[in-house]
């Protein structure tokens, strides 16, 4: 199966609400379904979404989940051919889930008890 | 017919009311977890107030700054309305300007059971500011010159913080316009701006105008005054002319700037008030504090932050574009075709110096578009005045010597005699003008006085009396 890069941008240990104000971010490389390898951690030096553009260039991610962003920088991604999951609301670890399971759309909302409503 | 009171309303239907209101609304708990919304809010940020109960506002709102940050990590004590700006990520993935609104909520018993979030859209607003003709004018405030553009480009850093200013300046230069454009570009604008003149008022009544009294205060208080201070809750409160304070209202707003806090005339009950103050003057404070007609403590407590408005003659080109401003402005107001001023009025405008700054140049303009009966304004359209004083060659600039020394010319000085060839630098007082004008015709008429006398215009006593003043002898 495919390879995919997922990159979350995180606050404590939610979906961040903003990703230009997103100073942390959590890259998960999987196989499709499960994680290859221990999920990284990144702290940013600042809130910056040009930088955080750059950063998920470089990285490589195919995939970012994150809450609200400008139509501009999400443009950007989907130009460079990255898949975006905006305006999430969850944890990051189940979001990171329901992301493998091909589960999460854009605007989904995911609480600690599983429940999740989407729009 | 049926008195209704409090409790006919405690059932009634809190999502029609909160769909009725024209603001994006969320109630929030405690925690800051959303109770319930109403439909503008579920507008901005895309997602149904049921689907997100519970949820932490932050996550939902997006906004900038976190309002449950604000509300819960800063001083905010919960008991008044807080105001912020900032912005929001929308649901069609656009950055929104807001404006948000806290309000604490308490249920019947007193306890707080949350917060009230209200949401304006600003936006429309903060484009059209952007998209204003020259980015130099600023809530009426017009101006090219770089000592204006000093001036204006200080502003937004003038309205970000809540630090009382000085506003200083000769009559006439815009201190109230620039008071009133700050209070506009603050988080305050949505909050009162009220201005109070400290110079037109005796000291009972202007303390009675501040701070408010109750009823009984004083003979002829018959009912409770609430006071500008209290008025302007949440907003601006511009004090002009405080040079004009009388000492003992000095102490008092010396304590309200520090406490924050007052007692209005007769109250035996402390106010608190949250407003910001900005004072205004055309006199030298420093001056006065040292004549000691100003409280020192109160001149460095008002002069934290402090702007100084240059007078007209300083301000380089600005007079021609705010004479075809005024001239466009009250043409418009009285249904004239005045499209400007012939050459030689233009002439005879350029080269008056403005005593009274703005307000002169508005007043001149005010008076020729009403008597001008052509499309033209002419000199003889304009006030007599003017004529007589540009009749004379000008006091600026002539002929061939420098006075650099701080020039400062009021409307207290005198009208400008007839002159010798003296060159004035800008910031010349008015005495080393009238000794170079002195000296010009001098040299002029080789040292003869009274044909110095008469190219001054003036008699030769005279004329000898200000060379023996000035020591020129």
């Amino acid at each position: 199966m495919k390879n995919v890069k997922i990159l979350i941008t995180i606050r404590d240990s939610d979906v961040a609400p903003r990703f230009d104000l997103t100073t942390e971010v959590l890259i998960v490389e999987t196989d499709g379904n499960k994680a290859t390898n221990k999920p990284r951690n990144i702290l940013l030096p600042g809130p910056s979404a040009d930088e955080l553009c750059s950063l998920i260039i470089k990285e490589g991610v195919s995939l970012v989940i994150c809450g609200g962003i400008e139509e501009a920088h999400y443009q950007y991604l989907v130009w460079k051919k990255i898949t975006v999951i905006d305006k999430v609301i969850g944890p990051a670890s189940e979001v990171l889930q329901r992301a493998m399971a091909n589960e999460l759309g854009s605007g989904a909302i995911l609480r600690n008890s599983n429940r999740e409503k989407r729009r | 017919m049926k008195q209704h009171d409090a409790s006919d309303f405690s059932g009634f239907d809190l999502p029609n009311l909160l769909n009725g209101l024209p603001h994006g609304v969320v109630l929030i708990d405690n925690e800051g977890r959303i109770v319930t919304a109403n439909r503008i809010f579920e507008a901005f940020t895309g997602y149904a107030s049921d689907d997100v109960r519970g949820i932490g506002c932050d996550f939902v709102l997006r906004a900038n700054p976190d309002i449950k940050k604000t509300i819960f990590e800063t001083t905010f004590t919960g008991q008044e309305t807080l105001s912020l700006e900032g912005d929001i990520i929308n649901v069609n993935r656009k950055k929104a300007f807001m404006r948000f609104f806290v309000s604490p909520l308490s249920n019947q018993n007193g306890t707080k059971i949350g917060y009230m979030v209200a949401v304006e859209d600003v936006t429309a607003l903060k484009e059209r500011d952007r998209q204003r003709p020259g980015a130099s004018e600023s809530k009426g405030i017009l101006g090219h010159s770089p000592k204006m553009q000093e001036i204006l480009d200080f502003v937004p850093i003038l309205a970000r913080t809540d630090t009382t200013l000085l506003v200083t300046g000769e009559t006439g230069t815009g201190k109230d316009l620039l008071a009133e454009a700050i209070h506009h570009e603050s988080k305050r604008a949505s909050y009162p701006f009220i201005k109070v003149n400290c110079g037109a008022l005796p000291e009972t009544l202007l303390e009675s105008e501040l701070f408010g009294h109750v009823r009984g205060a004083y003979t002829g208080a018959h009912s409770d005054k609430p006071g500008m201070f209290r008025l302007a809750q949440g907003g601006t409160l511009f004090l002009t002319e405080i040079g004009d304070l009388p000492l003992a209202l000095q102490v008092k707003l010396l304590t309200v700037l520090d406490d924050r806090e007052f007692f209005p005339l007769g109250s035996s009950k402390k106010v608190q008030v949250d407003v910001r103050l900005i004072t205004g003057t055309n006199r030298d404070l420093r001056q006065m504090v040292k004549d000691g007609t100003f409280r020192e403590d109160l001149y460095y407590r008002l002069n934290v932050l402090r702007a100084h408005l240059p007078p007209l003659r300083e301000r380089g080109d600005d007079a021609p574009l705010l004479l075809d401003h005024f001239v466009k402005l009250y043409a418009g107001n009285l249904g004239k075709n005045i499209k400007g001023f012939t050459s030689e009025a233009s002439a005879e405008l350029a080269s008056y110096a403005y005593p009274g700054n703005v307000r002169e140049l508005r007043n001149i303009v005010e008076y020729a578009v009403n008597v001008c009966p052509h499309e033209h304004i002419g000199p003889s359209h304009l006030p007599t005045y003017i004529q007589a004083a540009t009749s004379s060659p000008p006091p600026l600039p002539l002929a061939n010597r420098v006075l650099d020394t701080p020039r400062r010319v009021d409307e207290q000085s005198p009208p400008a005699p007839a002159a010798g060839d003296t060159i004035f630098a800008q910031g010349s007082t008015w005495t080393e003008i009238e000794k170079g004008q002195i000296l010009g015709a001098l040299m002029k008429t080789g040292g003869n006085r009274s044909l110095a006398a008469l190219e001054l215009g003036w008699g030769r006593s005279t004329l000898w009396r200000k060379i023996k003043r000035y020591g020129l002898e």
